[in-house]
């Protein structure tokens, strides 16, 4: 590519992989937050090409809330396996005791128990000084407003008031015991460079994301899937075996699937140029109240 | 209009078409209330790039939040992401936006207009190739007009959009958008702007955003759109010498070392000639790898991996750059800042310095002046308060390689860090090189100190006598010296006054003068121990921090500190020169000991007491501790 201009998801490649070798190089303990979705596995991906030949770094962190689609679990695994990495898996054992669920708990709680205050145990009990997350900007109002390196105190909190300024290419990296760095590589990459980047890079996804036929059932506006027993049907519900797939991948019962043909990547691209709703649509847990998002990073959301 | 329409054909052809296309970074800035978040939500609304949910999320937010009236829609709310900004319907931190038309791809930051955040705006102008200044067309050119226009200058921000917003609240007056064009081209006359077009627009309606819209007739210009989708830039890093800071040594096993890091400026091929700034180290690139195969080419913003055909020292923080075209080297920088921590500047205060990968310690020993807003004039000042401008001298703790900011954003850019706090202070822009050593890079030498001792049968040193006049530095390093002689060692001796009447002969004896005494003799002294001698040094060398300045030039084991722990009682009666007696008498000014302090060592490697045991024991207690401490091979 001498004297060519660099495509832009080269650039975008290149910027993230920067991002990786900062981080790398500057802290004691990082860790890479892997959730298993499209956006994990480009993070992933390009994490790989940073440090080539050498293998990564750090470890990479799934916070597993029990309530995850099985084939996420599944593939999880089969890439560990396949890719050599270090993974560790953490759940909040204090939260399975209590049995707090997305269906008897409200999905903030559950949420807020699960997946926040599961994240924060592995932090302190790890001791990781920086951890990369798979977030863009383009995702949320509250995303768009965030840096590349996020500063947390103590209690893993946000405070969007008073964020570091981010020069340049010039990140500060500084931490006093007990704070830490959030980093997000795909900051600038948004949800169509995503999926572009995947297809040009042939990155490996779960199926979850094309669409096949799956039973459904319809709950408060959204398709949920059935994906095990645990799933309570009410009397009134009935579960249909429809053609769907998933924008985004988290908990099952709290992520809705569209109605979709789109069963590769190319027919996924036309699909998201062409559609009508934001991809977080499907994200139940950001509904629930007004700058939900933005409470949930203070408290220590992703 | 090339807006794109969300309507895809097939998904390859877009696939390729969204790939070509380039990335224009936008800024939008200008004062508070001038109507920068509502102008990026126009953008975003007539280029059709929001979706149905976020319209219902606008649409009650304008209900709860709106400060439009009766509008269905307050597009400012579409950027104004926190939930502070959304309650106080101003913008506090940079929002960044994403949007693509048939031409090109846009990022948009969206900075904040109170000047309580004007380090925001300079986060976002760090990282933006224009900026699209906004003005009232009611207010005119307000203070932040001109502080975020100079800002945007000093960053580098070369092609300038001046947005003359709510044209509809002065009746789409022609006379009133030719006023402020005129002033705001006085205004900014001086500055180094490539291109200036002024849009007389209404966010609020549309008109001149991405349509006329038939109220402006006077207008012949092109509409905001139309003009960022056409605006070249050019490519800022593609020009100029090969640069890479290394940010991370890649060592998988030891058959691999390589160097990796992002292409700041210029290309590179295997076999090109590459130097290390710092050391003058060089090598041949051999291999340009990365994950999808070797390179037989790279530029600027590649992020790859370079091996080298022969083993130089290299770590993170060194600037790999052309054998040919060499930064500047230098611990002493002169350099914009623009000061962002809540304290205020202090001179003489330690700071942590980021420039590139390099991190090093810098004070700022000279404050030039400060800029004034109003008048960009250059202000007497003793210290810069937060969103203060000002042109000073730093003084680094080791050496940087950098190039002036001018010639490279990417190496001449530093931040300066609060080393108690570590929030980002500072961020810095270098002028020159304060040294001027431009053209006086290191010689990398084949021969090292190591053979060159070797040579000799010795491991260098330096023995750096310290006490008072009279203590007995000279007579023991003399008969030290004859005995290291008569053993067959190389050997010089650096004494004091032997120094003075030449080398130093234009210092005196002020505090200022014994501190650059000891600087230069200890310069003198790396040289010498450089050569592969054994040094001895017999200096009063009276204070412990350039005692330290000493060491610190040299090897650790390579300084032998010896404290001739005379009273000075018994020197008084010694006065073999006869200072004393002068100095007592008042004749003799800031003598050591009398009327100038002298600073003992605390942990001296050896003690000598020269009031129970002669020159020549001594001599030989120092020639065993050289033997047992393995300098005499």
């Amino acid at each position: 590519m001498s004297g060519m201009q660099q495509s832009h998801l080269k650039r975008l490649e290149a910027e993230s992989i920067e991002i990786f070798r900062e981080v790398a190089a500057e802290f004691q303990k990082p860790v890479m937050l892997y959730s298993i979705g499209k956006d994990s596995s480009v993070m992933l991906h390009l994490a790989m090409k940073a440090f080539y030949p050498s293998k990564l770094p750090f470890p990479l962190l799934h916070v597993d809330t029990t309530w995850k689609f099985r084939e996420m679990i599944a593939f999880r695994d089969e890439t560990v396996a396949r890719l050599g990495l270090d993974l560790i898996i953490h759940t909040n054992e204090d939260g399975v005791a209590r049995g707090v669920n997305p269906f008897d708990h409200g999905s903030a709680n559950y949420t807020h128990v699960m997946k926040t205050e599961g994240l924060k145990q592995a932090l302190d009990t790890y001791g990781f000084d920086a951890a990369f997350g798979g977030a863009r900007r383009d995702e949320e109002k509250s995303r768009a407003k965030e840096r590349i390196f996020s500063f947390r105190d103590k209690n893993h909190s946000w405070d969007p008031k008073n964020q570091r300024p981010e020069l340049w290419n010039l990140f500060n990296a500084r931490v006093h015991k007990g704070e830490s760095i959030r980093v997000f590589p795909l900051s600038n990459w948004t949800e169509l460079d995503i999926w572009q980047y995947i297809a040009s890079e042939n990155i490996a996804i779960p199926s979850l994301y094309f669409a096949a036929p799956r039973p459904v059932v319809q709950r408060d506006g959204s398709l949920i899937m059935v994906d095990d027993e645990r799933f309570p049907i009410e009397p009134d519900e009935v579960v249909d075996t429809k053609t769907v797939r998933f924008r985004t991948l988290g908990c099952y019962p709290l992520t809705g699937a569209i109605p979709s043909s789109a069963d590769t990547v190319g027919k996924i691209v036309e699909e998201t140029l062409a559609i009508k709703s934001s991809e977080r649509q499907g994200r139940l847990i950001d509904v629930d109240e007004a700058g939900s998002m933005e409470k949930k990073k203070r408290e220590g959301y992703f | 209009m090339n807006v794109s329409t969300k309507q895809g054909s097939a998904g390859n052809t877009i696939l390729a078409d969204q790939d070509m296309k380039d990335t224009l970074r936008v800024m939008t800035c200008g004062s508070v209330d001038d109507g920068k978040s509502t102008l990026i939500g126009r953008l975003l609304y007539d280029t059709k790039l929001l979706f149905d949910d976020q319209l219902d999320t606008l649409r009650s937010d304008t209900e709860k939040h709106g400060t439009t009236g009766d509008e269905e829609f307050d597009l400012a709310l579409l950027v104004d992401g926190l939930q502070a900004e959304r309650e106080q319907g101003i913008t506090i931190d940079v929002a960044y936006r994403f949007f693509s038309t048939g031409k090109r791809k846009f990022t948009i930051a969206d900075a904040p207009g109170h000047e309580q955040y004007t380090r925001n705006m300079v986060t976002a102008a760090s990282n933006s190739d224009l900026a699209i200044i906004l003005v009232d067309a009611r207010t005119g050119i307000l203070t932040q007009t001109r502080r975020h226009s100079y800002l945007a200058s000093l960053i580098g921000i070369r092609h300038v959009v001046l947005a003359v917003n709510k044209i509809d609240l002065v009746d789409y007056a022609q006379e009133r958008f030719d006023d402020i064009v005129a002033s705001y081209r006085g205004l900014v006359d001086q500055f180094d702007f490539k291109t200036l077009q002024a849009i007389p627009i209404s966010a609020r309606y549309g008109d001149n955003v991405i349509e006329p819209g038939g109220n402006t007739p006077w207008y012949d210009g092109p509409c905001l759109l139309d003009f960022l989708e056409n605006v070249q830039v050019g490519l800022r890093r593609d020009k100029g010498p090969f640069r890479m800071a290394v940010q991370w040594v890649n060592r998988p096993d030891s058959d691999f070392r390589g160097y990796s890091g992002t292409i700041a400026s210029g290309h590179v091929k295997p076999g090109d000639q590459i130097v290390v700034a710092k050391t003058g180290r060089g090598a041949a690139i051999s291999k340009i790898v990365t994950a999808d195969g070797n390179l037989s080419e790279a530029g600027p913003g590649e992020a790859i991996t370079i091996t080298l055909d022969d083993e130089i020292d290299i770590s993170r923080g060194d600037l790999l750059v052309a054998a040919d075209a060499r930064p500047d080297v230098s611990d002493q920088v002169a350099a914009h800042i623009v000061w962002m921590g809540d304290e205020e500047l202090l001179p003489g205060r330690s700071y942590k310095m980021k420039c590139g990968t390099q991190t090093v310690t810098a004070t700022v020993t000279e404050l030039k002046h400060r800029i004034g807003i109003d008048n960009f004039r250059e202000l007497a000042a003793k210290t810069l308060n937060m969103n203060e401008i000002g042109f000073c001298n730093l003084s680094l703790s080791e050496p940087i390689a950098f190039d002036a900011y001018k010639d490279n954003r990417e190496t001449g850019a530093f931040i300066l860090i609060d080393r108690l706090t570590n929030a980002t202070v500072a961020a810095g822009m270098i002028s020159f090189g304060l040294r001027r050593a431009t053209n006086i890079h290191v010689q990398a030498l084949d021969i090292s100190k190591k053979a060159r001792s070797e040579q000799k049968g010795q491991r260098a040193c330096a023995l750096w006598f310290t006490g008072l006049s009279g203590s007995g530095k000279s007579t023991i390093a003399n008969v030290l010296e004859k005995k290291l002689q008569a053993a067959g060692r190389h050997t010089y001796l650096l004494d004091g006054d032997n120094v003075r009447h030449g080398l130093n002969r234009d210092l005196g004896f002020t505090d200022v003068d014994r501190v650059e005494n000891i600087r230069r003799i200890g310069e003198t002294t790396k040289l010498f121990v450089d050569a592969g001698l054994i040094v001895l040094v017999s200096f009063i060398s009276p204070f412990r921090s350039e005692r330290q300045m000493a060491r610190d030039l040299l090897e650790k084991d390579e300084f032998i500190e010896i404290y001739t722990e005379t009273p000075i009682e018994v020197c008084q009666q010694r006065d073999p020169k006869g200072l004393y007696k002068k100095a007592i008498a008042g004749d003799l000014k800031n003598f050591t000991g009398i009327d100038s302090p002298y600073e003992h060592p605390e942990n001296p490697e050896i003690r000598v007491d020269t009031t129970e045991r002669s020159a020549d024991d001594l001599a030989d207690d120092i020639l065993a501790h050289l033997k047992d401490g393995g300098y005499l091979v």
